[in-house]
């Protein structure tokens, strides 16, 4: 067995690189590059569960915004409803209100037409009296000569014009 | 190579010097040994080397990196504790060295005669120098931390007190015997699957060499024999890289906590 054979001729120059070799792994790979390697496998590892715990929060904030613009929109919903409604109760009272004004001021140039029309009729009553007492007169001047005053004439039409 | 006949499986352990030639016995001498550990540190090297570039997302030469320190770091966590962190370092020395060593020592470069590859953990002088750090740690963790309670590591909770001069020296005992099982274990595991590969890679050329239908089919049957046994040596490989990391981190795991 050359293992063996061979030991006393071997071993300084077997264990002299071993050492040599295990050195550079055990000071430049283990304890150089491992902890930078882990360093990198447990900053992802941070990363993504802050991540995660980012994207969670982040989930949580857009609920609760949905839930405040639903409660905006029913807010608002309600705000138009009710102004809808006033608005058109407003429409119905200012039409009702322009409707009774309309109202009232044809009543009043009916009543202004009618009084116009009262007098104009009693008007024209007096003028036509006048005219009946005046033929009247002259009527009776015309046929038994005799002369009737103005005053008796108005009254006897006003008579007649009474009993008519 | 085929002119060759006679089987000799113990050549591919020899420890030639590289250059003149001649093995002298000093301290640097270059062999071929030697030259393997530096390929064995230098693969280690190009391919760590792969996984520093630190990205968020990691590509899949850093994935492989990254599963590695993951692989060692979980092994001394998961077995030490949380204090198994302080020892990574040389957890991953021992695992990453034993496991490059072996599959190097695989690798099918010897169709090329010169570039035939030495497994450097076939070696006990090589396996026996880790073991003992191994249990040089024990011992200089166990010591520091517990001073001479560390022998209260060889009388079991709850022993009965007549036990007790039976039980202390089979404890004593299966604790000294672990550098040399640590060592031996490993040793044979790459020395026997190798011995095995070799002399049935012989009777395949002198199977070919004989010319006789007899002889293509022992060449044939080696042949098949022996791809399984590469899987099942691909497989040791690994394995026995694992089994020392694993007692290693065990052994910490007592020093540190005494049971």
């Amino acid at each position: 067995m050359p293992q063996i054979n061979q030991l006393m001729l071997v071993y300084q120059s077997q264990w002299f690189w071993l050492l040599l070799v295990l050195g550079v792994i055990y000071f430049a790979i283990g304890k150089g590059m491992v902890p930078k390697i882990e360093a990198t496998v447990e900053g992802r590892q941070a990363k993504v569960t802050a991540d995660l715990v980012a994207a969670e929060r982040a989930k949580a904030a857009a609920e609760e915004a949905e839930a405040t613009a639903n409660a905006a929109e029913a807010d608002a919903r309600t705000a138009a409803q009710e102004a809808t409604a006033k608005a058109k109760a407003k429409g119905v009272k200012d039409g009702e209100a322009r409707l009774a004004k309309a109202d009232a001021e044809i009543g009043e140039k009916l009543a202004a037409a009618e009084a116009n029309l009262a007098k104009a009729r009693t008007k024209a009553l007096a003028s036509m009296e006048a005219l009946a007492a005046e033929a009247a007169g002259d009527i009776v001047a015309k046929v038994s000569g005799a002369s009737v005053s103005a005053g008796e004439a108005a009254s006897a039409v006003k008579t007649v014009l009474a009993n008519a | 190579m085929a002119a060759e006949s006679k089987i000799d499986p113990m050549h591919q352990f020899q420890i030639s010097a590289l250059g003149d030639g001649v093995l002298d016995g000093t301290p640097f001498a270059f062999t071929n040994s030697s030259l393997w550990m530096l390929i064995v540190l230098g693969s280690i090297l190009l391919f760590m080397w792969g996984g520093m570039k630190r990205e968020l997302i990691p590509g899949r030469w850093q994935a492989a990196v990254e599963m590695l320190t993951g692989f060692v770091t979980g092994l001394a966590v998961g077995n030490i504790g949380p204090e198994g962190k302080k020892y990574v370092p040389w957890i991953f020395t021992v695992f990453t060295f034993i496991l490059f060593s072996n599959y190097m020592g695989m690798m099918p470069f010897g169709v090329f005669e010169a570039a035939h590859p030495f497994t450097v953990t076939s070696q006990f002088t090589i396996t026996g120098v880790l073991a003992i750090a191994s249990f040089s740690i024990v011992l200089v963790v166990g010591f520091w931390k517990h001073g001479f309670r560390f022998f209260g590591l060889f009388v079991p909770h709850g022993t009965p007190l007549p036990l007790l001069p039976l039980i202390v020296p089979i404890e004593l005992i299966s604790f000294l015997v672990r550098p040399f099982s640590l060592a031996l274990r490993l040793f044979v595991a790459m020395i026997a699957g190798h011995i095995l590969v070799d002399v049935f890679g012989y009777f395949i050329v002198n199977g070919i060499n004989s010319g006789t239908a007899l002889g293509y089919f022992v060449s044939f049957i080696s042949f098949v024999f022996i791809a399984g046994v590469n899987a099942l040596e691909l497989l040791v490989c690994g394995i026995q890289a694992y089994v020392f990391a694993l007692l290693t981190s065990l052994y910490i795991n007592d020093a540190e906590h005494l049971h």
